[in-house]
């Protein structure tokens, strides 16, 4: 995507910008021309400002024992990544961010509402070899990227400057199978092959997976006669007047019940 | 506007975090004051339905005070939190909901780039933020330690998971008939008359355009969609532990999103700032004729854009104290097995349409002529521009800026 290789005029290396975020909330709005403030990156101040976020309230996450607030602190920092997505201009990125990250933990707290409804589970408390096993794994990951992106050569120097708007509709264009991003001199652009295909796979296996959703949580009909109804069919009644209106009264709340069972589901 | 700013001799991040300020403000006075008219809306068009007067003496004639004497109350009233409550999440979830539903008015256009920010993808960011409200509604009913808040949330959670389908849906169509997710483009494609109104495109855009007004009203949760506070069995469902200025965060969160989705219908469907009459280009004014009636033409489709979206809200008013309340079952229902299917359908129908009949059912009739501006079809050569000048706009205001994708309200027009 456009939107990620717009990130390298983020000045990664550069932190002693932070040491000129103090000087402009303690001066007045007449002196503020004349001090060197004017000269201080905005854009690398509100990157570390939301990168902040998202590591403070990831490290909340993990700190936290209950499983909401868990749920909401992942929330914040999925919503400070969408809004370094959206500083460094990629908005469909951000938006898609919001959209299925900070969306999809809402099923996520929905889950950890109804599990935590009950006292056992109001706090989690992982034993220390759970701890040790997962700091380990999270310490490599976190070291192997912190080298990888560090490695990156055009990511060091200073910033490109300003790129222009990414815009959705190259995206969507390749998506459909026409590549209008940097078409080849003499080319016909609509002859470049996009990403229909793959497209095409991924809607197929969403289709398949809802419909398999579908099948599953679909209200089951009960093959062999429940207990009560064997019960009420074996039961002797006297007259053949009113058997023959009890039985059809027994199956019927028998239907009406599994009815209601499988709507509750 | 931040050109005027410069021009004055400020330094450009301070011209710059003004327009900021300045958009914000506006905004939240959009919520605020629309907050305050509606709820006395509500309480007269609810009296009038209902065969009673409604608030009559507070401000003198039709009670036309009542909102603020409201708000003078909720500032006084007490504080309270349950004894077992959450306490963070208790007071969080308010201003979770609040920050929502402002989020999203951060892209809505008010009138031709009269707009906060102007996104590329401004439908898909205030469809994935309105979802978000969802959290400070599920929030409040976990921390509230009461069961009437927690069925109140679990079945706002339900209701607004299914409902994102259709509705997602139903946006989808205008942003193909338009072929842009920029909603100032949007608006701007249903220039002319009302003939150009998206509504009016083709029959299956009429349809959808319900099947949208009715997944609205169910994802702002109001009646008959209101069960996360149905008040005959959850007492007030997710805000029932709440008081005060706390609980009239969570008002003004359900009335600014209300006020949001009228407003996207307005633009997604009934042609935006542009009128039933086009009565700036009838009278003559136009962008081209000069700064001022440039101005004119943003007044007056700001208030084009104001006037629909409070009919959309007056509408759900009329809704919500007509038809009674659905059960749970037949929220679910009225999404899965009727919603969703014809949105479907409609979709597909939209589809078609506009590929054998893409002029619409009134092709070009009192459309202006060369007047759609971002144009991503129309690029140089026939062939499709990766990204045309409309969209190149913010790297030839102030090269090398940081802060040039900071809102704008009233960007000075070209």
């Amino acid at each position: 995507m456009t939107g990620m290789l717009d990130m390298d005029f983020i000045d990664f290396m550069d932190f002693s910008t932070l040491t000129h975020v103090v000087p402009p909330l303690a001066t007045t709005l007449a002196a503020l021309p004349a001090l060197p403030i004017a000269g201080i990156n905005w854009h690398s101040v509100l990157f570390l400002l939301f990168a902040g976020l998202a590591c403070g309230f990831a490290i909340g996450v993990v700190a936290a024992d209950n499983v909401v607030r868990m749920a909401l602190y992942l929330v914040f920092s999925l919503g400070a990544t969408a809004g370094l997505f959206f500083l460094a201009g990629a908005e469909f990125l951000g938006a898609m961010q919001l959209m299925i990250y900070v969306g999809g933990t809402l099923v996520l707290l929905v889950f950890g509402v109804m599990l935590t409804a009950q006292a056992p589970l109001v706090s989690i408390k992982p034993s220390s070899s759970d701890r040790t096993l997962t700091a380990v794994a999270g310490a490599s990951l976190l070291s192997l990227l912190l080298t990888a992106a560090f490695s990156v050569d055009a990511w060091r120097g200073p910033g490109v400057g300003v790129v222009p708007a990414p815009s959705a509709t190259p995206l969507g264009m390749a998506l459909v199978g026409v590549r209008v991003d940097e078409p080849p001199a003499g080319t016909p652009v609509g002859g470049r092959v996009g990403y229909m295909l793959p497209f095409e796979i991924v809607s197929v296996h969403l289709l398949v997976v809802l419909v398999g959703a579908a099948y599953l949580a679909r209200a089951k009909r009960r093959r062999t006669p429940r207990p009560i109804d064997a019960l009420a069919s074996a039961m002797p009644v006297e007259p053949v007047s009113t058997a023959a209106t009890v039985a059809p009264t027994g199956r019927s709340a028998g239907g009406a019940r599994s009815a209601l069972v499988g709507g509750g589901r | 506007m931040v050109e005027f700013l410069i021009g004055l001799g400020l330094p450009g991040w301070v011209a710059w975090s003004i327009a900021a300020l300045v958009a914000a403000v506006l905004l939240l006075n959009v919520i605020a004051g629309g907050a305050l008219v509606f709820i006395w809306a509500e309480r007269k068009i609810a009296a009038r339905i209902q065969d009673r007067l409604g608030p009559t003496r507070t401000g003198g004639r039709f009670g036309w005070l009542q909102s603020l004497a409201d708000g003078i109350k909720l500032l006084a009233k007490e504080d309270l939190m349950p004894e077992g409550a959450d306490g963070l999440l208790f007071r969080l979830a308010p201003y979770v909901s609040f920050c929502a539903s402002f989020c999203a008015f951060i892209a809505l256009p008010f009138a031709f780039d009269v707009v906060g920010q102007r996104l590329n993808v401004g439908v898909f960011f205030v469809v994935a933020v309105l979802g978000l409200e969802v959290f400070g509604v599920i929030l409040a009913g976990y921390a509230s330690a009461s069961k009437w808040s927690l069925f109140g949330a679990m079945r706002e959670a339900a209701q607004v998971v299914s409902y994102e389908v259709p509705l997602g849906m139903c946006v989808v169509v205008p942003v193909m008939l338009a072929g842009t997710m920029d909603l100032v483009t949007i608006g701007e494609k249903q220039a002319g008359w009302m003939s150009s109104w998206f509504l009016f495109h083709d029959p299956f855009t009429f349809i959808i355009f319900w099947v949208y007004v009715t997944c609205a009203v169910a994802s702002v949760n109001r009646a008959p969609f209101d069960l996360a506070e149905a008040e005959s069995e959850l007492v007030a469902g997710f805000h029932t532990e709440y008081s005060g200025l706390r609980w009239s965060f969570f008002f003004m969160a359900e009335y600014g999103s209300m006020f949001l989705v009228s407003g996207l219908a307005a633009v997604l469907f009934l042609g935006g700032w542009n009128g039933p009459v086009p009565v700036a280009r009838l009278l003559g004014f136009s962008d081209g004729t000069g700064e001022s009636a440039a101005y004119v033409v943003r007044l007056l489709g700001l208030a084009n854009l104001m006037g629909k979206a409070t009919l959309g809200v007056l509408f759900m008013m009329w809704i919500r104290w007509t038809l009674p309340r659905l059960r749970i079952d037949q929220v679910m229902t009225t999404c899965l097995k009727y919603c969703t299917p014809i949105a479907a359908v409609m979709f597909a129908g939209a589809m078609f349409w506009q590929l054998f009949l893409p002029g619409g059912l009134f092709p070009g009739w009192g459309r202006p002529a060369g007047e759609i501006r971002e144009g991503w079809l129309e690029g140089p050569g026939g062939l499709p521009a990766a990204a045309s000048p409309a969209e190149d706009r913010s790297s030839t205001v102030t090269g090398g800026e940081p802060f040039e994708r900071t809102g704008l309200a009233t960007r000075s027009p070209r």
